[in-house]
């Protein structure tokens, strides 16, 4: 098993004529990914390397069955296709689009809230289910098949303790991003509810960053609901308050946010903190030697 | 992006929040002209992007011509917690009755809008917040259904304001709303919210915080930025397109994704260094964005060694490679760089970094052996100088 996505995945790219749109489409098609369709207004009736693409969301649902969607467009777009791509009944939405406005995505959130549909992102790298599906831009072949299960704020730093991860010989269940901005259509909680549900799920790593206070929900939360074990990192110890660090969700403003907040949060609640990646590994490869 | 005083006040007006008449002046002459126009009393503010401009002397009454001269005279050019006054508000003086606090912010938690109002303004909203919990009232806010009457009498019935000012008081908060949802803001703060001898509600001070994503919908804001206040450096990295933020150490710093970079800055820290700045030289990184970046960092004087961290994903370790090559070529390079490059195309970006056999580059394996090396690099510079 993995979460989110798998070989019942069938994909549909809001964007897949854009430069971006195809070449991570593809990607994703070549690591074996049912990539069904494209939408692209105005373009319907071509094709990109066979994929059929469409004018709408709803018709590629429709001539498909598509019922998860990536969405490369661009930002000012973006929260339309988000939109447009519940509203076809699609179960799963993955925005990758990074610089989308605040007020377009609480919106969305709110919205979508509202419905069955699951929104990843935005401004993230997407989901990976190693040896079944790769919905996103995450470069699968760092990463195998395993029962760790990952689940991060940042790109890069994804692959860097993935790496770590894979070096001391883990594999992993899923990868999920859930993206950068301060707001996400999925927080941690949610995704580890997923891993915590998942029998081939063994050990969940969580990588968080400053700002808001997802992490230190997240720590209650594991307190309460789950028995798998969970390693945490948090990036931006040295980051001065009151500043923007790349991601428009890492901004710290008072104590609320600060990694060491978080830190001491998630150990108040037994949840162990690397503090290096390296140390995120080591940890994990402590405790998964403990329980063989 | 932050907006002075001024600036905020300009949005206010433009959604019908009743503001005290005033003009911005960047010179002595231009605030004496400000106050004749507005008549006396005045008060003189400094247009600075900081709290706490009262107690360092950047507002002052003036009761006549004379008075507004020494005062705009004095905070001109006035060194406010690190940042210099190039501009000031000159405002007509309002007498003051009751002093609330209002404001519409982004609570990322709840992933809503929340509306908060407190009787007891004119001080700091932490203070207030630590003497008196209650004192602010706090509502969250649909945004798909917007602000209603209601959420404004809740607001002003539960803060326990004047009654005679909970009709006003809630039209004023439902029209901060209105500014804070159609000028993209994630924050609108007012502090105090006024209530005149004349019963009259209007908003003494502006803080406005607007999501730079969304400038393009508003291209007046957009020319509220004020390039000659930020730093010289961060402007130069912004110009190229790349995210830098300026510390104060002698560790130069460059990676590819905002997390990553800032796990770099943690390790380095952790190995007893201190970062120069945060570069995050973004996804895809081509050889022309290193060469642009190196030159960034080697801008900051005070760099003694460079740290170069690269996870490949979309970003190719032989373009990043390439691009050191070429910028060793372009620039005089006079400090130490330690180089680690893991993911895609590795392998190539090490051989070439070999074959280019470049003077003082240090190639490691991983990020905490390339972090260790870094700061000993840093500290043996330190020793020399």
């Amino acid at each position: 098993m993995s979460v989110l996505v798998d070989s019942g995945t069938k994909l549909v790219v809001s964007g897949l004529t854009g430069r971006e749109g195809s070449f991570h489409g593809m990607n994703n098609r070549r690591y074996g990914t049912d990539l069904v369709a494209g939408v692209t207004p105005g373009k319907g009736g071509q094709d990109v390397e066979g994929v059929p693409v469409f004018d709408t969301v709803h018709e590629a649902v429709a001539e498909t069955g598509a019922n998860t969607s990536m969405i490369f467009v661009p930002p000012r777009f973006a929260a339309d296709a988000i939109l447009e791509a519940a509203d076809a009944g699609i179960e799963l939405v993955v925005c990758i689009t990074e610089g989308i406005p605040v007020h377009d995505m609480l919106r969305v959130y709110t919205h979508l809230r509202r419905g069955p549909t699951r929104l990843i992102g935005p401004n993230c790298p997407g989901i990976l289910s190693p040896g079944k599906a790769n919905v996103g831009i995450i470069p699968a072949h760092f990463f195998s098949e395993g029962n760790v299960g990952l689940v991060s704020r940042s790109g890069t730093l994804t692959y860097q303790i993935g790496n770590e991860l894979a070096q001391r010989g883990f594999g992993n269940s899923s990868i999920v991003g859930i993206g950068g901005d301060p707001v996400q259509g999925s927080s941690f909680i949610e995704i580890i509810d997923l891993f915590q549900a998942d029998p081939q799920t063994e050990l969940i790593v969580m990588c968080g960053e400053i700002g808001g206070e997802d992490e230190e929900r997240a720590a209650e939360h594991v307190a309460e609901h789950v028995d798998k074990p969970v390693v945490a990192y948090i990036a931006g110890f040295t980051a001065p308050p009151g500043k923007t660090m790349g991601h428009a969700g890492a901004i710290i403003s008072g104590s609320k946010g600060t990694a060491q907040a978080k830190a001491e949060a998630l150990e108040a609640k037994g949840v162990r903190v690397g503090r290096t990646p390296t140390e995120v590994a080591e940890i994990a490869a402590e405790i998964a030697g403990a329980t063989v | 992006m932050d907006l002075l005083e001024y600036q905020g006040k300009q949005l206010f007006r433009a959604h019908g929040v009743p503001v005290p008449d005033g003009r911005p002046a960047a010179t002595v002459e231009e605030a004496v002209e400000a106050a004749d126009e507005l008549g006396y009393p005045v008060v003189v503010k400094a247009q600075v992007l900081i709290g706490g401009r009262g107690k360092a002397g950047g507002i002052k009454v003036a009761g006549d011509r004379s008075e507004v001269e020494a005062h705009a005279g004095a905070i001109l050019g006035m060194d406010i917690r690190g940042l210099t006054v190039h501009e000031l508000y000159v405002e007509r003086a309002s007498e003051i009755a009751e002093e609330y606090y209002a404001a519409i912010l982004l609570d990322r938690t709840a992933k809503k809008p929340m509306a908060m109002l407190s009787r007891m303004g004119g001080m700091d909203v932490e203070e207030i917040a630590a003497t008196d919990p209650n004192a602010i009232v706090r509502i969250h806010v649909d945004p798909l259904l917007g602000f209603s009457d209601f959420h404004g009498r809740r607001l002003a019935f539960e803060a326990g304001i004047a009654g005679d000012v909970v009709r006003p008081v809630s039209v004023v908060l439902a029209k901060l709303y209105e500014a804070f949802a159609e000028e993209d803001a994630v924050l609108v703060e007012v502090n105090p919210l006024l209530v005149t001898a004349d019963r009259e509600v209007v908003a003494l001070d502006a803080k406005v915080t607007v999501d730079g994503n969304a400038l393009y919908r508003h291209p007046d804001t957009a020319t509220f930025r004020d390039v000659s206040a930020e730093d010289p450096q961060e402007r130069m990295a912004k110009e190229r397109g790349l995210t830098f933020v300026k510390l104060d150490g002698d560790i130069g710093i460059l990676g590819n994704g905002a997390g990553l970079v800032m796990s770099t800055l943690d390790v380095v820290a952790q190995a007893g260094g201190h970062p120069a700045n945060f570069l995050d030289a973004g996804g895809g990184s081509k050889a022309e964005a290193i060469v642009d970046a190196v030159e960034v960092i080697l801008s900051n004087r005070n760099v003694r060694a460079v740290l170069f961290n690269i996870f490949g994903g979309i970003t190719r370790c032989d373009e990043v490679a390439r691009g050191l090559v070429t910028a060793f070529g372009q620039l005089d390079v006079k400090v130490p760089f330690v180089v680690r490059l893991d993911g895609t195309n590795d392998e190539e970006g090490r051989r070439i970094l070999a074959e280019a056999n470049l003077p003082n580059v240090t190639v490691e394996k991983t990020m905490d052996g390339a972090a260790a090396r870094v700061v000993e690099l840093a500290r043996s510079a330190e020793a020399v100088s």
